[in-house]
C-alpha cells in the first residue's frame, strides 16, 4: 500500500503540523519508503497470537485515594508562553 | 585520574586525597576545553554542580557518604531535573527550565552525586547518530567525522572522551548500547520496569528504559545500585526487592553458556565488526565459557514492528507540546488551530515529525489492526523467540551494531537505511529484556566495536559479572581517543 | 404523521475522591485557577499517571447497584485531539475493556415503571475548563478539574421522548448519590448528560441518524434539549432533508441547539492501550468487600418499607427517594415507637411541604427526627390534636424549642378533663335551646354547630373525640 498525498495531508491535521504542499510531498516519499519497510509484517501469521502491549505480565498498581501534592502553579506558571490572573492564554477557543 | 575507577575516584574521596569540589571542578574545565569541539554538553551549569560538590565534601567530611557520594555523572538531557534547562534536544523544549526531578536524577542527587551537566542527544531520543539534535550534531571522539551513535550520543562521547566519568542514558531501540559501542565504551540498558521512567521524557512508553553508560562494568555495576528499584510514581515499576549489581562481578565464567543468534552473524554483519565479535567469544572461551548456536527467528521482523510501535506511542506521548503551558509556541498565528499547526511545526524537527505522522497514521482510523495490533502480536512473537532462546544458554552475545560508526550525512536523508541500523538492539526493547554493550576491538577504520551481551529478564547482575570478567581479561575498554 | 423520539444517555459522574483519578492533587471544587494542577494533570514532560484506588472502587459500587458484570480486567486507552484544555493531547479513557459492561435501571414514568438497560461504565479523567472571559481575545484556561474522576454511563437507547429520559437521569443521579459515589451536584457539573436523539416513523426498526447534544447539566435542559432537538429533526425530514450525525451544543438561553464547531473534525481519536498503565485487575474478593460494605439500594429498601412498615407502595416509594430521607423516617419510627403510618404521612405531609418551601435538604432540616417523634407521641396520648399538632410544628421549625415547652409556653395543652368540658356543653345546650330542639326533631346537621361552639368556648384545645361523647350523651 502506499499513501496519497491526501493521507498526508490528513495525518499532519490530525497531529497539528502544519506543511507546505512540498513538504507534503516529502513526507509522502519517506513515510512511503518507510511502510516498504513496515509491510514486512503483514506476512506474518499471527492468529491465535495474543498482542503484547507491556514487556511484563503485570497488573495496575492503585494509589490510596489522598491528596499528596501541593499548589506549585507559579513555579509550574513561569516557564509558560502566556499566562494572566493564574490562567493559561491561547487563542480564543469556539466551541 | 581521568581514567579512573569510581571504585577508584570513591576512594580517592573517601581518603581525601581529592575534593568533590576539586574533581567536579577538573572536569569542568575538561569540559571546557573539549565540548566546543565534541558538542556533547547541551547545559552545563557550573553553580549549581559545585554547589552540589561542596554539599558532597560535607556529606564525605561528615562521614554520611554513600558509595558514590562527590563523584560528578552527566544526564543525558531527557532527565528533567529541577532547576536546570531540560531540552530532550528539541527546540521545542529549547526555553525549558525543568521544575522537578525525574525519579532517576533525583535518585542520583540523594546518593551524593554531583550533576555535571545536561548531555546532547536526538530530538526525543529519535535518531541513531546524534544528527537529529536541534543543538547540532555530537561529534565521536575517536573520529571527527564520524557520527557518535544515538540517540545517546552525548553521554557516550562524554564518558568516551572522559569530560565525565559516568553518564546516563535511555534506551528505546539501542539508545545506549549502539552509542556505547560506537565510542567504546560499557553501557547498560536494564530490564523493562527496572529503573523508573518518572521525569524522563517519554519517547515510546512501552519500550523506554534508563540506564548507565560508563567505562567500564564494574562503574555501571555501581551505577546500578544507585538508579535501579521501585518507584509508585511510575505504575510500570516494578515492586522487586532492591539488588546488589556488584555481587556477581567476581563470579567466574567457567560453565557459562552463551547463545549466538544464527541471525546476528548473517548477512549484513561487516566483517571487521564481525571479526572483533569472534575474537571477543574466543577469549570467553578461554574464560571457560562454551557457546551454542541458537535462533531468534524474528530478528528481521523487530524492525518493521519497532517502527509502527515506537511511532504510535510518540505520536501521542508528545501531543502534550502544543505551546500551551510550556515551551516553544510559534510567534505568529491567527487562531488556536494555526497555534498548535506552527507551533509544532516549527519546535519539532523533522525526524520527530516524520515518526509522529508515521504514529498517527498506524493508530488512525481502519489501519489500527493493520498496523498497531499486527505489531504488537509480532512482538510476542520476537519475545518469544527470547524465552525459547534462553532455555540453551545463559547469555546471548552478538555484535551491538552491524558497522562501526559511519560518517555524518552517511545516513541521515535514508531514514530507512537509518533504522535498519538498529537490527541487533530493537528486539531487546520489544522483549522488555537487558541488553549491555561493552567495547571488543576496533574495526578497520580504527573505530571502535562492541559485544553485545543480552540476558534474561533481571539478570543484570549477573551480564555485568560476564562483562567485568572480560574486562579483566582484556583492556578494549581502557583505550581512549587520542584526539582527547 | 407519528413520530418516535429514540434516546440513549451518556451520563459522566464525577467520583467523589479526594484527589485525581491519575495524580495526588485535590479534586475540591472552586480553588483559584490552577492550584489544583499538579505536575500530571499539567502534563510535564516525563510525568506518569497511577490509578486511583477510590476511582475504581466507586466504579465497582456502581457496577453492583446496576446488576452490571464487574471486569476482571480492563484496560485504558488514550483518547486523541487537541484541545486547550487536555493538556496531554489525549484523554486517559477506557474503549474496549470497561470496568463495566452491562447492567439496568428501573425508572418510574407516571405510573408506569420501565427498565433502561445500560451498555457499560467506564473510568476516564476530565479535562479543564475553557474560560471564555476576555483575555484580550483570548481565553484562559484552568486546570483544577483536568484529571477528575469521572464514570461515564452509558445507556441503550431505550427512551422514548423526553420524559423518560428524565425520569431515567433523576433515577441515575439519587442512585450515584445514595452510594455516595458522586455529590450528584449539577451546578458545579458533577453530574452531567450527552443525549443521544434520533427519530423516526412509529413502527420502524431501525434507528435513525443520532444527533449528540453534549453537556446538560440540569434535568430542565435535558427535557427542553430533547424536545427541541426531535422538533428540528422531525422538521428536517419532513422538509424532505436528511439529518446529519453530528455533535451539537445546547444554548439555554436561547433553548436551542447549534453544531458544535469543535468537535467538527474530531472523529479519528487514534484510541490504544495507554502503555503508561497496566491492565486493571479487580479480584473476586475484592468485588465480595465492596458489596459488603455497600449501603442498602433504594429498591431493597423500597421493599422492605413495604414489609416491615406495613406501608403503602407509593409512600415507600417517596420515603426512599434519598438516603438521607429514608433515614430521616427510620429514626423516626424507631424513636416514636410505632405508628409507623401516622409517621410517614408527617415525613410526607408538613414535613416535606416545608422544606420544599424553604427549600431545604432533610439534612438541613430544622425539626430533628427525635423532635418530630416527641410531638407524634402527643398527638397519640391525647395532649394534642391534629390542629394543634400542626401549630406545634410550624413553632419547632421556627426553632421555638422541644416539642413540651412550646405546648406549654402557648398553653395548646388539649382539654381531657371531662368535668371541665361538661361543664361547658351544658351551658351551651342551655342557651341555646332552639337549636337543641331542632337537633332533636332530626336535624343532625346541628350536632357540628354545638361542637363549634364549644370548640370556640375552649380554645380549640378540647379533646374532640371527648367532646363528641359528652355532646352526644347531653343531646341524646
Amino acid at each position: 500500500m502506499s499513501l496519497t498525498l491526501q493521507d498526508v495531508k490528513r495525518v499532519a491535521m490530525l497531529a497539528r503540523i502544519a506543511v507546505t504542499d512540498e513538504e507534503a510531498a516529502a513526507y509522502q516519499q519517506q513515510l512511503n519508503g518507510i511502510f516498504g519497510l513496515i509491510e514486512a509484517m503483514q506476512a506474518v501469521d499471527t492468529a491465535g497470537v495474543a498482542p503484547m502491549s507491556h514487556a511484563q505480565d503485570v497488573c495496575q498498581r492503585l494509589r490510596d485515594d489522598t491528596v499528596t501534592e501541593t499548589d506549585q502553579h507559579e513555579k509550574f506558571q513561569a516557564i509558560a508562553p502566556q499566562v494572566e490572573a493564574g490562567l493559561y492564554l491561547v487563542p480564543r477557543v469556539i466551541e | 585520574m581521568i581514567n579512573a575507577s569510581l571504585k577508584q575516584l570513591a576512594a580517592l574521596l573517601a581518603g581525601k586525597k581529592t575534593s568533590s569540589q576539586e574533581l567536579t571542578q577538573s572536569y569542568l574545565e575538561r569540559i571546557q576545553a573539549h565540548n566546543p569541539a565534541l558538542n556533547a554538553f547541551v547545559t552545563l551549569n557550573a553553580e549549581i554542580s559545585l554547589a552540589e560538590a561542596r554539599a558532597a565534601d560535607a556529606r564525605i567530611a561528615a562521614g554520611s557518604a554513600a558509595p558514590l557520594t562527590g563523584i560528578p555523572i552527566a544526564h543525558k538531557d531527557i532527565f528533567c531535573a529541577d532547576g536546570w534547562r531540560t531540552t530532550c534536544g528539541s527546540k521545542m523544549l529549547d526555553n525549558f527550565i525543568a521544575p522537578y526531578d525525574a525519579h532517576v536524577v533525583s535518585q542520583f542527587k540523594a546518593a551524593g552525586m554531583v550533576s555535571l551537566g545536561k548531555t546532547n542527544m536526538d530530538e526525543f531520543a529519535m535518531g541513531s547518530s546524534n544528527e537529529t539534535s536541534y543543538f547540532g550534531a555530537v561529534k565521536n571522539p575517536w573520529d571527527a567525522n564520524a557520527v557518535p551513535g544515538g540517540s545517546s550520543g552525548g553521554s557516550a562521547a562524554a564518558v568516551a572522551a572522559r569530560l565525565a566519568p559516568a553518564a546516563t542514558g535511555t534506551d528505546t531501540g539501542g539508545s545506549i548500547r549502539q552509542p556505547a559501542a560506537l565510542t567504546g565504551i560499557t553501557g547498560l540498558k536494564p530490564t523493562y520496569g527496572v529503573v523508573s521512567r518518572y521525569g524522563m521524557i517519554a519517547f515510546a512508553s512501552s519500550l523506554d528504559q534508563a540506564g548507565p553508560m560508563a567505562k567500564s562494568a564494574e562503574d555501571c555495576a555501581l551505577l546500578m545500585n544507585v538508579m535501579a528499584g521501585f518507584d509508585e510514581r511510575d505504575s510500570t515499576s516494578l515492586e522487586r526487592p532492591s539488588e546488589d549489581y556488584t555481587r556477581d562481578l567476581e563470579q567466574p565464567l567457567a560453565g557459562l553458556k552463551i547463545g549466538l543468534p544464527r541471525e546476528y552473524f548473517a548477512e549484513g554483519l561487516s566483517a571487521d565488526v564481525g571479526a572483533a565479535v569472534e575474537a571477543a567469544l574466543a577469549e570467553y572461551r578461554k574464560l571457560g565459557a562454551t557457546t551454542v548456536d541458537i535462533s531468534l527467528p524474528n530478528t528481521r521482523l523487530s524492525i518493521p514492528v519497532y517502527y509502527v510501535l515506537a511511532p504510535a506511542e510518540a505520536s501521542t506521548n508528545l501531543s502534550r507540546f502544543d505551546g500551551v503551558r510550556y515551551g516553544y509556541r510559534a510567534p505568529d498565528y491567527t487562531d488556536l488551530t494555526d497555534m498548535y499547526q506552527k507551533t509544532r511545526a516549527q519546535g519539532f524537527g523533522s525526524e520527530v515529525k516524520r515518526r509522529i505522522m508515521i504514529g498517527t497514521y498506524v493508530l488512525s482510523h481502519g489501519y489500527y489492526d493493520a498496523y498497531y495490533l499486527q505489531a504488537q502480536k509480532i512482538r510476542r512473537l520476537i519475545a518469544q523467540d527470547f524465552d525459547a532462546a534462553f532455555q540453551q544458554c545463559d547469555v546471548i552475545m552478538g555484535p551491538t551494531t552491524p558497522d562501526t560508526a559511519f560518517n555524518f550525512g552517511e545516513k541521515a536523508d535514508d531514514p530507512v537505511a537509518m533504522y535498519l541500523s538498529d537490527i541487533y538492539t530493537i528486539a531487546v526493547n520489544l522483549a522488555g529484556l537487558p541488553g549491555m554493550s561493552v567495547p571488543c576491538g576496533f574495526g578497520a577504520n580504527g573505530r571502535p566495536v562492541g559485544l553485545q551481551i543480552i540476558g534474561n529478564y533481571f539478570a543484570e547482575a549477573k551480564m555485568l559479572g560476564v562483562a567485568h570478567q572480560y574486562q579483566l581479561a582484556t583492556d578494549w575498554h581502557t583505550r581512549m581517543p587520542n584526539t582527547i | 404523521m407519528q413520530w418516535e423520539i429514540v434516546i440513549g444517555l451518556e451520563v459522566h459522574t464525577q467520583l467523589s475522591t479526594s484527589s485525581k483519578i491519575f495524580s495526588g492533587a485535590s479534586t475540591a471544587f472552586g480553588a483559584a485557577p490552577n492550584t489544583q494542577a499538579c505536575a500530571v494533570d499539567i502534563a510535564l514532560p516525563g510525568v506518569l499517571p497511577v490509578l486511583n484506588k477510590g476511582a475504581v472502587e466507586r466504579a465497582v459500587q456502581l457496577g453492583l447497584a446496576i446488576g452490571g458484570h464487574i471486569s476482571r480486567r480492563s484496560v485504558f486507552a488514550r483518547k486523541n485531539y487537541f484541545y486547550p484544555d487536555l493538556p496531554k493531547g489525549y484523554q486517559i479513557s477506557q474503549m474496549e475493556l470497561p470496568v463495566v459492561e452491562g447492567g439496568s435501571l428501573t425508572i418510574q414514568v407516571g405510573e408506569t415503571e420501565k427498565t433502561v438497560r445500560i451498555t457499560r461504565a467506564h473510568l476516564e479523567e476530565d479535562a479543564g475548563k475553557s474560560l471564555h472571559e476576555d483575555f484580550h481575545g483570548m481565553t484562559g484556561i484552568d486546570l483544577n478539574r483536568a484529571g477528575t474522576p469521572l464514570l461515564e454511563i452509558v445507556s441503550e437507547p431505550d427512551m422514548r421522548g423526553s420524559a423518560e429520559a428524565v425520569a431515567y437521569a433523576k433515577t441515575l443521579h439519587s442512585l450515584v448519590v445514595w452510594l455516595g459515589i458522586c455529590d450528584g451536584n449539577m451546578q458545579e457539573g458533577s453530574f452531567r448528560c450527552d443525549a443521544n436523539v434520533s427519530v423516526r416513523r412509529m413502527g420502524e426498526t431501525e434507528l435513525g441518524k443520532r444527533c449528540e447534544i453534549k453537556n446538560l447539566n440540569s434535568f430542565r435542559f435535558l427535557e427542553h434539549a430533547i424536545d427541541y432537538e426531535a422538533r428540528r429533526q422531525i422538521e428536517i425530514i419532513e422538509d424532505g432533508g436528511v439529518v446529519r450525525q453530528e455533535t451539537r451544543l445546547y444554548d439555554p438561553d436561547r433553548n436551542e441547539t447549534r453544531t458544535m464547531r469543535s468537535k467538527e473534525d474530531a472523529h479519528d481519536y487514534r484510541y490504544f492501550p495507554d502503555p503508561d498503565l497496566l491492565p486493571l485487575v479487580i479480584s473476586e474478593e475484592w468485588i465480595e468487600r465492596t458489596r459488603a460494605a455497600m449501603p442498602e439500594l433504594p429498591e431493597a429498601m423500597r421493599s422492605r418499607f413495604v414489609t416491615q412498615y406495613g406501608l403503602p407502595v407509593y409512600d415507600a416509594g417517596l420515603l426512599t427517594a434519598s438516603k438521607a430521607l429514608a433515614a430521616y423516617y427510620e429514626a423516626l419510627v424507631a424513636a416514636v415507637g410505632g405508628e409507623a403510618k401516622t409517621c410517614a404521612n408527617w415525613v410526607m405531609g408538613d414535613l416535606s411541604a416545608a422544606l420544599n418551601r424553604n427549600e431545604l435538604d432533610i439534612a438541613d432540616s430544622p425539626v430533628s427526627s427525635r423532635q418530630l417523634a416527641a410531638l407524634i407521641q402527643r398527638i397519640t396520648d391525647g395532649t394534642l390534636s391534629g390542629k394543634l399538632a400542626k401549630e406545634v410544628f410550624e413553632a419547632l421549625w421556627q426553632g421555638e424549642g422541644e416539642v413540651d415547652v412550646v405546648i406549654e409556653a402557648r398553653g395548646l395543652k388539649q382539654v381531657s378533663d371531662s368535668g371541665a368540658i361538661e361543664a361547658i356543653v351544658d351551658a351551651i345546650l342551655a342557651a341555646n335551646p332552639n337549636q337543641v330542639a331542632e337537633y332533636r326533631s332530626g336535624k343532625d346537621k346541628m350536632f357540628g354547630f354545638f361542637v363549634g361552639q364549644a370548640m370556640k368556648a375552649m380554645k380549640g384545645k378540647a379533646n374532640p373525640q371527648q367532646l363528641n361523647d359528652i355532646l352526644k350523651r347531653k343531646l341524646g
